[in-house]
């Protein structure tokens, strides 16, 4: 019996470490490698020109690889329940494979397409590769939920198997007597598309800064590894002027895509540790990028509201502001302050920003300045930021926002400040702000503090040529604080999790509040209730919160810089 | 029914075999519908204080559903008891997520439940129509005798964006009205010295808690009135320009209660503020009163604003600074204050902390709970101060930018220390 093979890369844009692909290979007769250019593109159709040139590059050099192969990629349009039942008719196809999508928009979509699959009489072969481990055992492992504190899916991680070496690259040894029917008019009908088909304008486009592919990322790769062994030294770089710019070593959106395999590079780091360091076991914060991202999608794989506050179970419910003209503003940067208006233009040009940064604008947006819902600074980063999946992109906002992971929020990132440490010329600002050129390191960062001769001096007049700043970072910062303090101080009537919170004011309730719901269920903090304000008992912390896993020393770990 | 239980017990109950078999007798069936039956009778029957005790386990829309079913149960959802407490939440749709108290609900508490209400409180969003919807409802409530009343902005202060004498009319009603509050939260609104002198005219024997950070309208003389008149107060929040040697010493004279709690926020409006001075011998007197008083400062002033503060001793015990802070400052704030408790830092220079932090350590002996933001502290002064204080801190919440990587430890090595 022939055997035809259909692999289906969405993503896992990659050929090596793909045992979906390499083992459906075996005892096929032909292989035909497709992309389906679904219109909901990773479960949105909020998908910026930066984002969609990355994956046509990425694309491109697929087909380019698998020319080498003498095998092409088919890029096919359409939607996946209507283009398969075709497909599998047309190319009397009886396998298929591809790589474990782990987000539930997947699942949903994956076990559609098996269905399909089994009443054609295909054979579907589905492999693990895009996390380091398989996302179902480490929920079980933690007593059928996922961890959520970083700190706990850490305990978890160590207790695992080790990881799973990455597959055998696809070459033509692997594929052996494997062809792929290539038509004559193949580029017409399955050729990737260009920028300009997908209707973008590209005129005054500058060179991507980010190019995507396979190629670029296992290049990439070694340049990141020789940087480490050179520098000898694992520690996270320290924060400085320069780590503000794309990297030529940066790997976050290659991950992200899956033209870099997250295993392949989980071993490079061990080997490379193991050589320079005399053979020590090295420490999980190696890994700091990678177990972070498995972490988020652990965290995500079973829950479809992960990416929503309303009925998310593990989404604090804050009363977030309304206010499409503030988001506007911090979405095109325009608020003012330059070094939120330097990070988000960066942002729209490039893809791609430092994760201090983004720390920065999230805290500014939501809990910090503005008081806006997560949500909406989740759909501008799905928009315009190239290693934003819908996982991570989520995972990261909720813990940037204080809506989850038992962030504290005593610390909020000062727009004008931190910016100031980070880069004290200046100069950032400068390069992403040409219009602030002319202002000193003295007052860049505020120059709306600047005296008029200094203004006018820089040819910018603040509230003419550049905006005002639209809030009083102090001001608003103190309401924000009091207003999360608020709310996690009702929570204090509802045990999460099995921690009892010892909140400074624990209302003296007349009648029973809602009953508190164990487990889950920051529903109950929505409560119907009462928040009644009585004397109480005095207890010992007023801002930070005492119902956070600690460490022995209590060390709050943030999100990698990397 | 009760009689027709017994009659059953009677029956069955004989104990005899000649009973027993009798009950055998009854077909299955008969014997379902009894039991059935005897179910209905049971619920019919629950008193009224068991209905009640059930009721306040349910969130409010459970028990607007039990209510619809039967009279009785109507009667129980609007027991008095059921109404003591009370949050409305205002919000509009343009401004919020969230979804507002049901107007038509509101409707029926103020028509038949305002003299029951004794702990309220209303949730505002950003929107001036919530504000002003608030304070209909509170104008409304002529027959309550309110306990407590709480009035809390959830986003922007949108009491501070309608018209004052809406609000300062709204909130004499409850003044006048209820003569026994006991806790009031209020900030962020644009209450003024006039009402506070309602309020202390009509409830001084009863106020306990008073919560009134960023009031602009109120001065010194206002406050100085409510801690005069009210000598139960032990919970006191307001902002710095409000605070006198006068309030403390008002709030340590004889007639007056243990104060528990003094929270001051302490706030630049525009860089260059002057701040007055609190003279030592103010302090002095609040601890002598109420040795165990909590004493909360949050500061948001720029660095240079600090001057006045710090200079003497001054018995704080938890200590905000939501901005950039100094060396100088910290420094000052480990020589001063013997009886700090917990120590938030959100930002500093670029210059480590070593010594300031090692020198709180040493000198702030309750210290249990310290969070550093955007500060640089060496590991190895890390790992002395958490050597000092590590048995009694509580709560250690440490950025990992802030610790730097120095000859004696690494970032891993802390992890193992």
């Amino acid at each position: 019996m022939v055997v035809n093979t259909i692999h289906w890369f969405r993503k896992g844009l990659r050929l090596h470490d793909n045992p979906s692909l390499k083992d459906s290979i075996q005892g096929s007769d032909t292989l035909r490698c497709i992309y389906i250019l679904d219109p909901w593109f990773a479960g949105s159709s909020n998908v910026g020109i930066n984002r969609w040139r990355f994956l046509l590059h990425c694309l491109e050099d697929l087909d380019a690889s698998l020319r080498k192969l003498n095998s092409r990629l088919f890029v096919i349009r359409g939607q996946p329940t209507d283009v398969f039942p075709r497909l599998f008719k047309e190319w009397q196809i009886n396998r298929l494979s591809y790589e474990y999508d782990s987000e539930p928009f997947g699942k949903e979509r994956d076990a559609a397409i098996q269905k399909l699959a089994n009443e054609a009489g295909v054979e579907v072969t589905v492999r693990i590769s895009h996390t380091l481990y398989n996302l179902d055992k480490i929920i079980e492992l933690n007593g059928n939920q996922p961890p959520l504190t970083y700190k706990r899916f850490q305990a978890v991680i160590n207790r695992m198997d080790a990881v799973e070496m990455p597959a055998e690259t696809i070459t033509s040894e692997v594929l052996k007597n494997c062809v792929t029917p290539i038509s004559e008019d193949h580029d017409e009908k399955f050729g990737v598309p260009s920028l300009e088909e997908l209707g973008f304008e590209t005129e005054g486009l500058t060179t991507a800064v980010w190019p995507g592919g396979e190629t670029e990322a296992l290049m990439r790769l070694e340049r990141h590894l020789e940087r480490k062994a050179w520098v000898a030294n694992f520690e996270r770089p320290r924060m400085n002027a320069n780590s503000l710019l794309a990297s030529p070593t940066g790997l976050s959106p290659y991950l992200r895509f899956g033209c870099l395999s997250c295993r392949l590079f989980y071993f490079k780091l061990t080997d490379l540790y193991r050589k320079v360091k005399k053979n020590h076991t090295p420490p999980l914060s190696l890994y700091g990028q990678l177990l972070w991202r498995e972490f988020f999608y652990t965290t995500a794989t079973n829950n479809p509201c992960f990416d929503k506050m309303d009925g998310n179970p593990i989404c604090v419910q804050i009363p977030w502001d309304r206010n499409p003209e503030a988001l506007a503003k911090w979405a095109e940067g325009r608020t003012g302050f330059p070094w939120i208006d330097a990070i988000m233009t960066q942002l729209r040009q490039e893809g791609w920003i430092h994760h201090l940064a983004r720390h920065g604008v999230a805290c500014f947006l939501t809990r910090g300045d503005l008081w806006i819902s997560w949500e909406e600074g989740m759909k501008v980063f799905e928009e315009l930021l190239l290693d934003a999946d819908w996982s991570v992109n989520a995972g990261s906002w909720m813990w940037l926002s204080c809506s989850s992971f038992f962030q504290q929020f005593f610390h909020c990132y000062c727009p004008v400040g931190f910016g100031r440490r980070t880069d004290p010329n200046g100069d950032y600002i400068r390069r992403y702000l040409p219009i602030l050129r002319g202002f000193p390191a003295k007052y860049i960062y505020d120059p709306w503090n600047a005296p008029d001769e200094v203004q006018k001096a820089a040819k910018c007049i603040i509230g003419v040529h550049y905006p005002k700043p639209m809030v009083n970072h102090a001001e608003a910062s103190r309401i924000n604080i009091e207003r999360m303090k608020q709310i996690y101080q009702q929570l204090s009537c509802y045990r999460g999790l099995g921690m009892d919170v010892k909140w400074w004011r624990v209302p003296d309730i007349n009648l029973v509040g809602p009953r508190c719901e164990t487990g889950r269920g920051s529903q109950s903090a929505r409560v119907s209730g009462v928040f009644i304000v009585k004397p109480g008992p005095t207890l010992s912390c007023e801002f930070l919160r005492s119902d956070l896993p600690l460490l022995p020393l209590g060390l709050y770990l943030g999100l990698p810089t990397i | 029914m009760k009689r027709g239980l017994q009659g059953n017990e009677q029956e069955d109950g004989g104990g005899t075999s000649g009973g027993c078999q009798k009950t055998l007798k009854r077909s299955r069936k008969q014997r379902r519908e009894k039991d059935l039956e005897d179910e209905e009778v049971r619920w019919e029957c629950l008193p009224q204080e068991i209905l009640l005790h059930v009721f306040q386990y349910l969130p409010l829309l459970d028990r607007a559903f039990a209510s619809q079913v039967c009279r009785g149960w109507n009667e129980a959802f609007h027991m008095p008891e059921l109404w003591r407490c009370f949050e409305f939440e205002l919000n509009q749709p343009a401004s919020s997520y969230l979804k507002a108290t049901h107007p038509d609900l509101i409707k029926q508490i103020i028509k038949r439940h305002s003299d029951h209400l004794q702990y309220v409180s209303f949730k505002v969003d950003s929107s001036r129509e919530s504000a002003e919807a608030a304070c209909d409802i509170l104008s409304q409530l002529v027959n309550c005798s309110l306990k407590t009343l709480g009035l809390i902005s959830t986003a922007r202060p949108s009491f501070m964006e309608m018209p004052k004498s809406h609000f300062i009319s709204a909130l004499t009603v409850v003044f006048v009205n209820s003569k026994s509050l006991s806790s009031l939260k209020i900030d962020d609104t644009p209450v003024d010295d006039p009402s506070l002198k309602v309020l202390v005219a009509n409830n001084s024997d009863t106020l306990k808690l008073l919560k009134m950070s960023s009031c602009p309208h109120v001065s010194p003389a206002g406050i100085l009135c409510v801690a005069d008149q009210c000598h139960g107060l032990r919970e006191l929040a307001l902002n710095y320009h409000l605070l006198s040697d006068e309030l403390l010493i008002a709030l340590s004279s004889e007639k007056h209660v243990h104060l528990e709690h003094l929270r001051i926020d302490v706030v630049s409006e525009n860089p260059g503020q002057q701040f007055h001075t609190i003279k030592k011998s103010s302090w002095d007197a609040m601890k002598r009163h109420s040795p165990k008083f909590n004493l909360v400062m949050y500061f948001y002033l720029y660095e240079d604003e600090f001057g006045p503060f710090f200079r003497d001793e001054i018995p704080v015990t938890h200590l905000y600074f939501g901005r950039s802070v100094s060396k100088d400052v910290l420094g000052r704030v480990g020589l001063n204050c013997p009886r700090l408790v917990e120590l938030v830092v959100c930002a500093n220079g670029l210059r480590p902390l070593d010594e300031e932090l090692i020198r709180i350590a040493q000198r702030c002996t309750q210290l249990s709970a310290i969070g550093l933001g955007e500060c640089e502290v060496s590991c190895s002064a890390f790992v002395e101060f958490v050597k000092m204080c590590g048995d009694r801190l509580t709560q250690l919440s440490i950025m990992e930018e802030v610790l730097v990587p120095d000859h004696r430890y690494g970032l891993d090595d802390i992890h193992w220390e």
